[in-house]
């Protein structure tokens, strides 16, 4: 056994026993531990933000030449969000609100039509060539299948009634199926997690393998 | 010499299409065998000497030159370097880039969102006129609010209502915030306190006032206590954490995850489930919806969220936007069903020795897969 003199790991180890003593039950010590995080996190995303957006993105560029004074609408509208501690001028939040949510859906409605929706119908016409061999025909056929029971699944428009319920059961068998893979795989990932958090405690700190 | 002549190392440049500028694309023709690298020089039109731009890739034979400036006009110069020999080709005429207006590898997105954009206008038509006469269906989860609000005013208990990971951008944290609408009003007629806590001060904006609006439609604007929305912390571990100690601290009897989680979607449903809590879930991240299903009474899937916010509201523009995205969906699955069969036929009869409509399947799905590219 070679217990670390380094104070950083042994800060590290306590700080993660306190978050661990969660599974006992709340405590002081994980209430410590709990504020500890949230404060540095915080701290640090003002730091973060003070220098690589408001030194870089706005004071630089607006106050050393050559001045980019287009920059003062961004501000202008960024400023106004701040409406909100005046009673007054509450409403002057609506603008920026509604630049930055409309601005972002301008962008992402494309992107995610190129990614989701026709990347999808292409991958989904099968052909021939896909039935070449038996497993690639059973994947096929499941694959069409529980394609098109699961966007049943998502209407909205009609009562799952005769076909049209049976076709939405097929189609939530498909989801669970795919949902008990990807939680097994997220299982396993978070044990590796655990693992490594192990590793760190009995090798880093106590020393003892 | 003729034969040489034609079957020489040479390269063209031309301007990189649909693209903002700022491209030149450089191809290479008759590599020479045994090329072990081809490098690319440029000169700038005024300048004498040629400068470094990097390697053509020998397995496309093509370059990106994404550091020529826009406007400005350029002459090329490679050298492809075998084992003993130098080949030298050169562009003749000046090349400049510029941007293009029209996209044209996304005339199918264009396509899709014209389509889909009218199928929602009229939606949206038709649901301002009578927004009753447009049926959506009922979501357990929507009908669960009343229950998990009523659940905990009987136990003295608050609501915690948390809005996701993500920013208001997010179509999962906007649906959210119409679901908050309607579990704001329901806590505000029974007189039980919410407590929401944030990860992005600009949803806490919008929090407090859909809440206060929420409070004033109930008949009790005074009810409403604005440090009951906060913000937590934008670290997502940081911001598990807090929320894990409040859920702890506090013992709410109902509790909403509603909005983009990541990883701690688990920690959260996990503790809230611990402590007995009513839970309804709803998140437009797949990834985390398989531990929402197994820890929460109720989840709202993907879309479900969505149409929960048109559901809750009636809003003619929710509605319009279901019922449009329903028909969209109707009309892909027709789609799907054809592209099958027609692929299916063509292929068979590429076979037999016909392969015209092979070829017009592939032009089909060479148009789909120029949009998602």
């Amino acid at each position: 056994m070679n217990i670390s003199t380094s104070p950083w790991v042994w800060i590290a180890a306590l700080l993660t026993l306190m978050i661990y003593s969660f599974l006992y039950k709340e405590n002081p010590f994980y209430r410590l531990a709990e504020h500890i995080f949230m404060g540095l996190s915080i701290g640090y995303a003002v730091v973060i933000i003070w220098y690589n957006y408001v030194l870089v993105r706005v004071y630089k560029p607006l106050f050393f030449p050559p001045h980019q004074w287009s920059l003062i609408f961004p501000i202008l509208l960024g400023t106004m969000i701040f409406g909100i501690f005046s009673k007054k001028y509450t409403w002057l939040i609506k603008y920026p609100f509604a630049f930055y949510i409309a601005g972002y859906a301008g962008i992402s409605i494309p992107v995610t039509l190129q990614a989701f929706v026709l990347k999808q119908v292409e991958a989904s016409f099968l052909t021939p060539e896909k039935f070449s061999s038996i497993p690639g025909s059973i994947n096929s056929i499941l694959i069409f299948v529980g394609l098109i029971t699961t966007l049943i699944f998502f209407y909205f428009s009609t009562k799952r009634e005769h076909g049209f319920g049976t076709a939405a059961k097929v189609g939530i068998v498909f989801i669970m199926v795919a949902f008990g893979a990807s939680f097994g795989y997220t299982v396993m990932a978070r044990i590796s997690l655990l693992i490594g958090r192990m590793q760190f405690l009995i090798q880093d700190w106590l020393g003892i393998m | 010499m003729f034969f040489l002549l034609i079957f020489s190392f040479s390269i063209s440049a031309k301007d990189t299409p649909n693209d903002a500028g700022g491209s030149i694309t450089v191809s290479t023709y008759n590599i020479p065998h045994y090329t072990e690298r081809i490098e690319l020089y440029r000169k700038v039109k005024g300048d004498t000497l040629y400068k470094e731009a990097g390697l053509i890739s020998l397995y496309k034979g093509e370059f990106d030159d994404t550091l020529a400036v826009a406007g400005e006009s350029y002459l090329y110069r490679a050298r492809a370097i075998t084992k003993d020999t130098v080949y030298i080709a050169m562009t003749e005429e000046f090349v400049s880039s510029s941007p293009q207006w029209f996209n044209k590898s996304r005339t199918a997105v264009l396509l899709f969102i014209v389509i889909f954009g009218s199928f929602v206008f009229v939606f949206i038509q038709l649901a301002k006129k009578n927004p009753e006469g447009l049926f959506i269906r009922r979501l357990p989860a929507i009908d669960a609010i009343d229950e998990a609000v009523g659940r905990s005013t009987e136990m003295g208990k608050p609501v915690l209502f948390i809005p996701g990971i993500e920013y208001i951008t997010d179509a999962g944290t906007l649906a959210s915030i119409t679901i908050l609408q309607r579990v704001g009003k329901k806590v505000a007629e029974y007189g039980t306190r919410i407590i929401h806590a944030n990860f992005d001060p600009v949803v806490m904006t919008a929090a407090q006032e859909t809440l206060k609006t929420a409070y004033a439609e109930a008949g009790r604007p005074d009810a409403f206590n604005k440090d009951d929305v906060f913000y937590l912390t934008s670290e997502q571990f940081g911001f598990a954490a807090g929320v894990d100690g409040i859920m702890e601290r506090e013992r709410p009897g109902a509790i909403f995850l509603q909005g983009y989680f990541y990883a701690e979607s688990l920690i959260l449903a996990e503790t809230g489930y611990s402590i007995g809590a009513i839970q309804i879930a709803g998140t437009n991240a797949t990834t985390q919806l398989p531990f929402f299903v197994a820890a929460c009474d109720y989840v709202l899937m993907g879309e479900e969220m969505f149409a929960a916010s048109a559901y809750i509201s009636r809003e003619p523009r929710l509605l319009g936007s279901i019922k449009g995205s329903d028909l969209t969906k109707s009309i892909l699955l027709g789609l799907i069903g054809i592209g099958v069969t027609f692929g299916t036929v063509a292929s068979l009869l590429k076979q037999a020795g016909n392969p015209a409509y092979m070829e017009i399947f592939n032009k089909v799905l060479d148009f789909l897969a120029m949009g998602a590219r």
